[in-house]
């Protein structure tokens, strides 16, 4: 075991780490509090970005890059579709909190404590130097297309089923036969 | 780099996920939660990743498949959200409670008359009236009850 360098003297990986998941955790505060429904998307954007930069301070560039393209790129853009779509208010709204948000912080405070002070007195001693290269993407495609390749290929049948399934989901077309038509609730 | 970092950024974020989804009321909002938890799940990944030094990269590599994984589920959650929306002109995870049994009322408060006017057919869409107390909620979620029965043809 070697010996575990002292917490007061941070290197600066590790303030640049500190600094960006503080930015990651406070946007991601406000992803849940705020009261715009188009602000908690952007501040996702925000929480997700702060986290690649934690990606690349760990030397995993490359999932960092993924991180970029789908998480900013695609996710957020899908969820602000479904904001656009479900006709959700544009600016403040009073009722995006449901009654049981003492019970909720309560159980989130809970969580928080149990788990970070778990994980402190697992990990107080655990030191690794970073070398940067352990992540790039000759080394990571390597290991997808070498051992990783049979899960590789049954995630792509999946993400094909789950296309299906939106597609089928989301027309409004397909009738099955032997049911009546769905009661409509709000009779227009 | 101290492991521990990284871990307590994950465990601050997974809680905050969890704060989310249970205090949240859109559905949308409730996903973006299960997104933050995900985040949290794979900035764990990525850190043993590089604190074991995995030569087979299992971190890392598991860490792209929960994103992929992610965003299908995202996909067909926002497509099941869209029906749900098309059916009800709501979104809104404590008003659409047709799975839920039928649980006695909480003293002191009664189903209301079926002529109380917001939901019935015809009158207004009952997803855009602000419910902010909980008596109103409560109100809501007993009259969402009462139209399924009557949308049933009152079997029950």
């Amino acid at each position: 075991m070697t010996a575990v360098p002292s917490y007061l003297s941070p290197t600066g990986q590790e303030i640049v780490f500190l600094l960006l998941g503080a930015v990651a955790v406070g946007s991601a505060l406000l992803v849940v509090t705020t009261r715009q429904l188009v602000h908690a998307a952007l501040w996702l954007v925000v929480s997700f970005g702060a986290l690649a930069g934690c990606y690349v301070v760990l030397t995993a560039e490359f999932v960092a890059w993924v991180q970029v393209l789908i998480y900013v790129g695609a996710v957020v853009v899908l969820l602000l579709f479904g904001i656009m779509l479900t006709r959700a208010p544009i600016g403040r709204s009073a009722d995006l909190d449901s009654g049981n948000r003492l019970v909720a912080a309560v159980v989130a405070l809970a969580t928080a404590g149990v788990l970070v002070a778990v994980v402190i007195d697992a990990f107080r001693t655990a030191y690794t130097p970073l070398e940067p290269g352990g992540g790039a993407a000759k080394e990571l495609g390597a290991s997808v297309f070498r051992t990783w390749v049979l899960p590789f290929e049954a995630l792509s049948v999946l993400l094909l089923a789950a296309l299906i399934g939106a597609i089928v989901l989301s027309r409004t077309d397909i009738k099955s036969g032997d049911e009546p038509p769905a009661p409509e609730s709000r009779g227009e | 780099m101290h492991i521990v970092y990284p871990a307590v950024v994950a465990a601050l974020l997974f809680s905050i996920g969890v704060y989310g989804v249970l205090a949240r009321r859109n559905t949308i909002l409730v996903l973006m939660s299960v997104e933050l938890m995900l985040n949290a799940v794979n900035l764990n990944l990525v850190a043993f990743d590089v604190w074991l030094r995995d030569r087979l990269h299992g971190g890392q590599v598991l860490t792209l498949f929960v994103i992929v994984i992610a965003a299908a589920e995202l996909g067909v959650g926002l497509a099941i959200v869209l029906a749900l929306y098309r059916n009800r002109r709501t979104v809104d995870l404590d008003q659409l409670r047709e799975l839920s049994e039928d649980q006695p009322m909480p003293a002191g408060r009664t189903l209301p008359p079926p002529q109380a006017g917001a939901d019935q057919p015809g009158g207004g869409s009952g997803g855009e009236r602000p419910v902010d107390d909980p008596a109103t909620s409560g109100n809501g979620a007993a009259a969402g009850r009462q139209e399924k029965r009557a949308s049933r043809g009152g079997v029950q």
